[in-house]
């Protein structure tokens, strides 16, 4: 790596956000030892940023949660894609559309804003972050201080080094295609259904919950009715899965989700399906949401479904055609000029360019 | 309810992607034994489509791609490995060095006073007993310990810190627990300072412990104790480790 000549080529980052954090696909084998999985919250949107930059769909990208980061190439050029909640996006200070891949320059700036809706905006780079994995992965944990740029969130003056050029023509996805927002989320009651009262159960699944204010990637708790246990409320610690719903004392359910603590002692009533945990990344404190049991045949089958969707948005994504209003001569005399070289493979006009 | 040793272990969804495999629940070395021993044959009898197991006090948690493997198709594959309590030999030994009492364990005079010993006498008890690692979890490297004899069980903290020391050694309830390097929160009684780091994610081996080891202690003075801390510092493991833990001394 240190061979490399382009090796400091890097985003550099005059804002973090609220709270921005690199993620993978999370980090797997450790739980065991006490390690939650980290990860992106929305893998969904994780995967549609990096497809758009023609990365690997678990490659490494920011997660922003409410508000975006701001930051400057320090590359020839470099490609970028944004996905997941509505955050504005500005190249240079100038308004640039959503759903697609954008090609910058050195010296161009990019800003990402406030999401006008939704909770996490993933930001992926053609040929990922050059980032050295822990523990197999890139994914930040900050409790446990490890992933990412050593194991906090991005703050300004962060150093994000890339590795690799981008390679055929930016892609955009139709926004169409996108599922819509639910706040419905399916649930397969259990591990610990039978410590509830009948009457419990009822209640967690017929009611209205809204997320208060702690919520993070650790899980939600919710504010709404107390569900009922059938025999106290401490069990002997067993591990925790990815959307589980643990109802303490007091009755209210909490999910954990990507990086909860890896055992508890609170009985878990349900779990949250897969293909649904990235609608409860997208919900914000305040948020109404109900939960409807499926029986797990079922859910497989909505997990296969949604596998095979996001194949299906990824295949349909098309090459950027550039119109005059697109591009302006300005930039493009600055994509020519200052990355110094053109090839087919970087020509935004190509649509067949490889290299 | 536990159930006995040969009954076939209780199966619960942890949603499309996990499935708890339950041998009983409360903490008892039986059912421990048989959530090691299934989770060191799922290792040596690798499952396609399993992701991690994560093997606590009473249960395995086997978490799952559904897209690779029926929940159906894993619990029989699961069901034929399950053979009963693990083998003592599969794990290691740990003998674990303590700093006692002082800045490194403030609530050791008082668990003694409690109990009617002198602080000597309770770092006896305590450093005279052999330990299994019942599970890791709630922080990374956090071990669970069985074994705390009887004479020096104590109620937790009425009021849990916030923060307590990196590698504390410390007594809840009947159980025993060391800590990672890292300020947990805990309503334990701190006994002791370790100088061993049982997670330290820039050595290459990141975790000392694992679920089915067995574990002792034994004290050490100041000077002793910095010199271990700073070569533990240095990415050296300082815990003495016997590779089998057939026939483990405390």
């Amino acid at each position: 790596m240190s061979d490399d000549p382009k090796s400091d080529d890097h985003l550099a980052l005059s804002d973090g956000g609220l709270f921005s954090t690199l993620q993978d696909a999370g980090r797997f084998g450790y739980q065991r030892f006490g390690i939650s999985n980290s990860g992106a919250m929305d893998s969904f949107s994780m995967r549609l940023a990096n497809a758009l930059v023609g990365n690997p769909g678990d490659a490494a990208v920011v997660e922003m949660t409410l508000s975006g980061i701001a930051f400057t190439v320090a590359a020839p050029n470099c490609r970028i894609a944004l996905a997941g909640a509505t955050m504005p996006l500005a190249i240079n200070g100038r308004p640039a559309q959503p759903h697609q891949a954008h090609d910058l320059v050195r010296g161009d700036t990019l800003t990402v804003g406030r999401a006008a809706s939704g909770m996490r905006g993933y930001l992926a780079v053609a040929g990922g972050f050059d980032v050295a994995p822990v523990l197999g992965s890139v994914s930040t944990h900050t409790r446990s201080r490890i992933g990412g740029l050593d194991g906090g969130p991005l703050g300004a003056g962060a150093i994000l080094l890339l590795k690799g050029a981008p390679s055929g023509p930016p892609l955009r996805l139709d926004a169409g295609q996108l599922p819509a927002a639910e706040t419905r989320l399916r649930v397969v009651l259990g591990p610990q259904a039978d410590a509830f009262t009948a009457k419990g159960i009822e209640t967690f699944l017929t009611s209205t919950y809204r997320l208060s204010n702690r919520t993070d990637r650790m899980g939600c708790q919710l504010e709404g009715p107390e569900v009922e246990h059938a025999a106290g409320f401490n069990i002997v610690s067993d591990g925790i899965a990815n959307g589980s719903i643990q109802i303490p004392g007091h009755g209210r359910p909490i999910i954990l989700l990507a990086d909860r603590q890896t055992t508890g002692g609170y009985p878990k009533i349900a779990t949250v399906i897969g293909p649904d945990l990235r609608l409860l990344a997208q919900a914000r404190p305040g948020d109404e949401i109900r939960f409807e049991a499926v029986d797990l045949a079922e859910a497989v089958r909505i997990a296969q479904a949604a596998a095979a969707s996001l194949k299906e948005i990824i295949a349909g994504m098309e090459p950027v055609v550039f119109g005059a209003a697109a591009l302006t001569s300005d930039r493009l005399l600055g994509l020519n000029l200052i990355s110094g070289v053109t090839c087919a493979a970087q020509d935004p006009f190509s649509e067949t360019g490889r290299t | 309810m536990n159930q006995s040793p040969t009954s076939p272990p209780r199966l619960l969804d942890a949603g499309d992607g996990g499935l708890v495999v339950e041998f009983g629940s409360d903490v008892d070395e039986a059912v421990n034994r048989r959530v090691v021993a299934l989770d060191r044959a799922l290792t040596e009898h690798p499952v396609q489509g399993v992701r991690e197991t994560v093997p606590t006090y009473r249960s395995l948690l086997v978490l799952f791609d559904p897209l690779a493997i029926g929940r159906d198709a894993l619990a029989r594959h699961i069901l034929a490995l399950d053979h009963g309590e693990d083998d003592a030999a599969g794990g290691a030994h740990w003998r674990v060095p303590v700093r006692y009492g002082g800045e490194h364990g403030v609530d050791l005079e008082a668990v003694a006073k409690l109990h009617g010993l002198s602080t000597e006498e309770l770092i006896a008890i305590h450093s005279g007993a052999l330990y299994r690692v019942y599970m890791i979890g709630f922080a990374p490297g956090f071990a669970y310990l069985g074994g705390l004899p009887e004479a020096i069980h104590t109620s937790r903290r009425t009021d849990p810190r916030p923060k307590t020391p990196p590698r504390s050694v410390s007594i809840g309830g009947r159980q025993a627990a060391v800590s990672p390097p890292l300020e947990v929160p805990s309503g334990w009684h701190l006994l002791g300072q370790t100088p061993v780091r049982s997670y330290d994610p820039a050595r290459a081996e990141p975790f000392l412990f694992a679920p089915g080891d067995t574990l002792g202690f034994y004290p050490v003075g100041a000077d002793e104790y910095d010199d271990m801390l700073a070569a533990a510092q240095r990415g050296e493991v300082v815990a003495e480790r016997l590779a089998s833990n057939a026939e483990p001394r405390p």
